[in-house]
Parts: C-alpha cells; structure tokens; sequence
C-alpha cells in the first residue's frame, strides 16, 4: 500500500504583520485523513496558520501547499479546501435552506441531499432564520455547509469555544462522522483538551509563533513521560531526550521530558503523561525554539 | 448489540477502552458469537471520537481472532476470549484482595497501593524482556 503525499504541507511558513511576527518558521506536514488539533495560547499563530492555509492571507516567508496546491483565493483552489472562521460567518437574516441553496448555486461538487438529512437528524428547522437560532445550531448549520461541498481538506478555527457541552458533543459527532465516510483531513484548532484527546489524530503545538510540536497523537502519548525521582545532575538526561519543564524541591526532581529514545536510568519513576500535562509543559517551555519540531522515533 | 462510552478521567487510551469493553461483553455474555458489532460510523458519530480509535480497536480484536470483519457487511463476533477461566479469575481476585489488605493494614493508603502496583508491573517487565 503506498502512502498518500501530505495533505498539508508547510515549509518555513512565516507570517508577520509590521514588525511583529504572528508565525514564525512553521514546517509541517498533516498526512492524508488525520484529524489535526492545533494547540496553542492566545496570539501563539493557529488563526494566522489557518488563514495562510485557507489562502486568505498571504505568508511573508516559506511556503505551504494544501491538497497538492499553493493556497489562494480562487475558486479553483476554494472548492477543495473548506474554511469555519470562529464567528461561523453566516447570513443572520436568511435561513438554513437560503444557505444551502446558496451553497448548491457556487460549488461544483455540492451534496445537497446530505446536508438536509444532516440538519434534519440534528432537529433543525430549515426555515428559521439563522440569526434566531442558538449558537450550538448555528455552528451546526456552518459545519453541515463547509463540509456539503466535500472538501479535501477542512480547517476549523475555534469552532466549538462558545458551546455547550451538549452542542460540542454533536458538532464534533458530526465532524467525525464526515471523516469516517469520506477520510476528509481536518485540521482544528481549540483549548479544550479533552475534546481534542477524542476527536484528534495529530497534533501541532504552537507556542511564541512556533511550531514546537507536530506529530501523530499516539507517538506524542508514547514518546513524553514524567520523570520523578531524588535531586541529581540531569546532564545525562538532556544529553539523550529533551527536557521540556523541571520542577525541584531541595530533595526531588520532578522532569518532563520528551524522550528521543529508550530510557536506560532505572532510577526514576516514569509516569505517562495526558495531553494536558504535555501541552501545559510545552506551552510554559521559556525557549520555545529549543524543543523543535522534529518528530522523534521511539523503539522502546 | 452494545453501546460503547468512553471516560475521560482515566489514563487507559480510548481505543484500550473500546476493546476492554468488547472483552468484557463477550466474557459477560453480553456479545455472543455471531453477534455484529457497531459499525465505525455509528460509534464515532455517536461518541464524537477519531474513526481511526474504532478501527484501531478492531483491528486489535480481529487480531486476536475475537471478531471479523466482513467487507461491507460489519464487524462480528468469532468467539470468547481466552484466558483464565471464570473460577480461576475468581481466585486471582480473592488472592489479590487478601494483598491488598495486608497493604492497607501496613499502612498504604489506595494511591500507594497503585502506584507499587504500576512499578512492579514495570519492574516485571524489564525482568521478562532481559
């Protein structure tokens, strides 16, 4: 079985607006079909790498290409790529049914029929306005049209930050489910760990406009560790994995460490780490530069 | 037919999750051969989980020739796990049980208990692998 190419790749992508620097030197590389969460704090780059991705914006260095093109805004490029800004813009006056045929009038490749039996099963009335719908439907209504019009690849910029546990259950329900059918690459970006946990098969972590992490979820789960154990030199440690955060009291060290191969020192107690616990140690990391990028093997 | 759920205060990945409950379904005689199992598109739609948890969880049960998958058709069950038989399990959860009272009547408390128990799984396991 051959592999398909990436469906996103990036090379160097920068962008930066006056002097300052919104992302800085992102390389990556989503493979085909994965469902991609993008992590980061607030003003860390994930609207500006997705706008650059949805060709919305244009990178001040390096490049990317999506679905085997270099993003920009034509139709040509529009119609494989589907774009959710995080205000879910839609016509507040029209209704769901005004949007689709909308939807169907623009797009070549327009599922109309599934888009209706999408909103149907979620109980949403195709003809109520759009702007007197709560904000669990609405963000519905933006996810059923971006994906009606079956794109390669969808990108997702804080689409559930503002719902309810409940609503957030049946967007993601939604979005998985149009992955399982149809092996769309997603690529979404939120706070909410455990959302991202269930829903993700990859990660990117962006930190001070960085890429400091990018790779497939269960690689990340394998490959970071907590080390605990009494005070001692960590040169040895530093020497063969990365340490991304340490914590000391007068008698005990406490490690979290990114391991780039076996760990041969018996003496620490090793924990697994959840994906809080990574991306807290990565998003505290004071040179963010130093982790890198590049995804590590492990054979342990 | 079973319905899977999924928690998320617990550090057993997902898809571990998945297949422990399939097990246990067919130890419990909830599943019986034959039975078909949800399809990957109704268990994501459902939990809102990555298809490929689901087909990593069955890929592990095919594997160990617990269930099947039919092309087009689903995924069903072959046959019960093997393993210790119910009156054997039984008497590893009694002796365990006894061990752990004499833990907590030296004094550790549940997460010591735990946390030994992690540690000389760890230890067994670097023994077998050397």
């Amino acid at each position: 079985m051959t592999t398909p190419p990436p469906a996103i790749v990036t090379e160097g992508l920068g962008k930066r607006f006056g002097a300052k620097w919104a992302l800085r030197d992102c390389s990556l590389a989503v493979p085909t079909g994965r469902v991609c969460g993008l992590v980061g704090a607030n003003g860390a780059g994930k609207t500006t790498l997705l706008r650059l991705l949805a060709g919305l914006s244009r990178p001040s260095t390096g490049r990317a290409e999506v679905g085997g093109q270099v993003p920009r805004d034509d139709s040509q490029f529009l119609r494989r790529v589907g774009y959710l800004a995080q205000e879910i813009p839609l016509y507040r006056r029209w209704s769901a049914a005004e949007h689709l045929r909308m939807g169907a009038a623009m797009n070549a490749e327009w599922d109309g029929e599934w888009a209706r039996e999408r909103l149907e099963g979620l109980r949403i009335p195709l003809g109520q306005r759009v702007g007197t719908m709560s904000g669990g439907q609405r963000a519905q209504v933006g996810l059923v049209l971006a994906l009606a019009k079956q794109p390669e690849v969808l990108l997702l910029d804080e689409p559930v930050a503002a719902l309810d546990p409940l609503a957030r259950r049946e967007f993601l329900g939604t979005l998985s489910e149009a992955v399982a059918e149809r092996g769309t690459t997603v690529v979404l970006s939120s706070h909410l760990v455990t959302d991202l946990e269930r829903v993700c098969d990859h990660l990117v972590v962006l930190a001070d406009s960085r890429t400091v992490l990018a790779d497939d979820l269960d690689d990340v789960f394998a490959t970071h560790r907590l080390l605990v154990g009494p005070r001692r030199d960590i040169s040895a440690i530093e020497r063969d994995h990365v340490v991304l955060r340490e914590e000391r009291t007068h008698r005990q060290l406490s490690l979290w460490v990114r391991l780039r191969g076996p760990l041969v020192d018996p003496n620490w107690d090793v924990q697994e780490l959840g994906l809080e616990e990574i991306m807290l140690a990565y998003l505290s990391l004071r040179e963010p530069a130093a982790a890198g990028p590049q995804p590590v093997e492990v054979t342990a | 037919m079973i319905s899977f759920h999924l928690t998320a205060r617990s550090n057993v990945p997902p898809y571990v999750q998945l297949v422990e409950q399939v097990r246990q379904a067919l130890l419990n005689g909830t599943l019986r051969p034959g039975d078909r199992l949800p399809t990957v598109k109704e268990v994501v739609g459902a939990l809102a989980i990555n298809p490929n948890t689901v087909l990593k969880a069955y890929r592990d049960l095919e594997r160990e020739g617990l269930v099947e998958g039919r092309q087009g058709v689903g995924t069903f069950v072959l046959r019960r796990p093997d393993g210790p038989s119910p009156s054997d399990q039984a008497s590893l959860r009694r002796s365990l049980r006894s061990w752990i009272a004499k833990a907590q009547e030296a004094g550790l408390a549940d997460s010591d208990i735990e946390s030994m128990v992690r540690t000389v799984l760890r230890a067994a396991a670097v023994e077998e692998s050397a």
